[in-house]
């Protein structure tokens, strides 16, 4: 079997031969191995300046200084961090968190633990494009809101909330300002020590690093404390104690370092890539492109094909890997609840693809998607009942199913 | 999602796609489900002298649900009436050997084809022996 071409770099990255090569220096007696707090002898101090190298590269590239970058061991442990320590922290201050319905599951899993502990949430619910409503964010504000929540880039629509404008209703407000950066980093240009941002987690495999590292940016000025959630050495600040995993942050600190380099000209790369893909779509009867197409990460294209059924489709393009709007492995169609947040219908969101490229995405991949995925969902149209009745000029809307 | 060979075969190779006038005497259609539950079946039967003669079927559904439809067809082919809606969604299931989750796919074919007889029945109460049909419930 020839391998399914991977157009789900929303997901994860292969690591980069570069970063591989960094991150292998890293473990055996010849290597990098000491622990970074061995402050009597070389192999600590190595360690240390392996570590500290990795620190300023993260640091620089979202303009932000060393000493705010706190490790992680990814963005669900960073957003944890961020959303479990303002809160303890800050409680005697109030008790109310705002975010959105479309956010990831490890904010807002997070944050039904809060509710839990006697915590208040709102969970607004998006514009029909994905964005935030502005106005309404500001209306959701109480006097005992201590921290909104937004994430950057929506990992399943790609849409690109308002950093700037959140940030300043919430310095506006003095509530604390936590972002999701996990899609965005290394694709997009963040200067923190210009945005009103005062938490923001990162992810290593999302842009060629290692999966399980990431980071949390903590600022300074103005100073954002938290209460730890993982205690014992007192390593990154007491924020967050663990011998530091030498490999994966020297593999974070590369991964992030060669995104500064090629990120403007990977941006205009895949955003032609992306372009290329929905315009082999885009004469097509009933598609339907999910997200704002404008506020929209150049490299995602969330698109829906009326009257095929999910599961068949995603069967049917088994040749490309790539990301459904539902989870199919049960009887039952799970939608995707971020689909469902911005008005689709179940059915639509379960014929719902994510195409995600990337560094390693070809034109040739691009092409032979749109081949594969246009024979088949022709061949399922051919197939649907559904299809028939809407060439027939039939309201699907207005039909009594015999639901069973 | 591992299916069999068989509902793969069906799947890829769908027997009877197609459409027959539902206007039409002589054709009884069934069309069972819902698009918000993820499976929509219409099947078709064409009846001369009590037995179907040709069967069509379009089903909007998953792998299972478009082979359950698939065989189904095959298997009404030259069958009387009463033989037909004898069938029971297991002997759809065993054939095509569906993994439990996917068993109300065939549930739906078994139910797809008695709509279509009784679709059949309505537009043609009296036999072609000049009885009347016992229309089942």
């Amino acid at each position: 079997m020839q391998a399914p071409t991977y157009m789900d770099y929303s997901a994860t990255t292969p690591v980069d031969a570069r970063v591989a090569s960094k991150m292998a220096e890293c473990l055996t007696t010849e290597g990098t191995f000491g622990n970074a707090a061995s402050r009597s002898h070389y192999y600590g101090w190595q360690a240390e300046a392996a570590v500290d190298k990795a620190r300023k590269q993260v640091a620089d590239l979202v303009g932000a200084d060393p000493k705010e970058i706190v490790w992680t061991s990814g963005a669900t442990e960073s957003n944890n961090l961020a959303l479990k320590g303002i809160a303890h922290f800050y409680k005697k201050k109030g008790k109310h968190i705002i975010t959105l319905k479309t956010e990831h599951k490890a904010i807002l899993d997070t944050c039904r633990q809060l509710e839990r502990e006697g915590f208040e949430v709102t969970y607004m619910s998006p514009l029909p494009s994905g964005l935030l409503d502005i106005e309404e964010f500001k209306a959701t504000i109480r006097e005992d809101t201590i921290l909104a929540s937004f994430m950057h880039v929506n990992n399943e629509i790609g849409v690109i909330q308002d950093l700037q404008a959140i940030g300043d209703i919430c310095r506006e407000n003095k509530v604390f300002f936590h972002v999701d950066a996990a899609q965005s980093v290394g694709k997009l240009p963040i200067n923190l020590s210009e945005l009103p941002v005062d938490l923001m987690s990162f992810s290593a495999h999302k842009i060629y690093g290692p999966k399980g590292m990431g980071a949390l940016y903590v600022s300074r000025k103005p100073r954002v404390r938290l209460e730890a959630q993982m205690h014992g050495g007192g390593h990154e600040r007491g924020m967050r104690s663990g011998t530091l995993a030498t490999h994966q942050i020297v593999g974070i600190g590369e991964a992030f370092a060669i995104a500064q380099e090629m990120m403007a000209e990977e941006e205009v790369r895949t955003r032609g890539l992306r372009d290329r893909l929905y315009a082999g779509f885009s004469d097509m009867e009933e598609v339907k492109v999910n997200g704002d197409m404008e506020q929209r990460i150049g490299n995602n294209l969330n698109i829906s094909f009326n009257h095929v059924e999910g599961e068949s489709l995603m069967m049917a393009i088994n040749g490309i890997a790539v990301s459904s709007g539902s989870a199919c492995t049960s009887a039952s169609l799970e939608p995707s609840y971020v689909l469902r947040a911005i008005g689709l219908p179940d059915e639509l969101s379960a014929s719902s693809i994510r195409f995600s490229v990337g560094r390693y995405t070809t034109e040739d991949d691009v092409d032979n998607a749109i081949k594969l995925v246009r024979e088949k969902v022709e061949k399922l149209r051919e197939l649907s009942p559904l299809w028939d009745m809407y060439k027939d000029g039939i309201d699907l809307n207005t039909v009594e199913w015999a639901a069973h | 999602m591992a299916y069999s060979e068989k509902v793969m075969d069906h799947y890829e190779n769908p027997r009877n796609v197609g459409k027959f006038d539902p206007k039409e005497d002589n054709i009884g259609t069934g069309m069972v489900g819902a698009p918000a539950c993820g499976d929509v079946m219409r099947l078709q039967i064409k009846v001369e002298d009590g037995v179907i003669t040709d069967a069509k079927f379009k089903t909007y559904g998953c792998g299972s649900a478009i082979a359950s439809s698939s065989l189904l067809t095959t298997m009404v082919k030259g069958m009387t009436l009463d033989k037909a809606g004898e069938i029971k969604n297991m002997d759809l299931a065993e054939e095509l050997a569906l993994p439990p989750v996917k068993i109300h796919c065939s549930v739906l074919a078994e139910d797809a084809i008695k709509s279509a007889i009784r679709d059949y029945q309505g537009k043609n109460p009296i036999d072609d022996f000049g009885n009347y049909h016992e229309i089942k419930a």
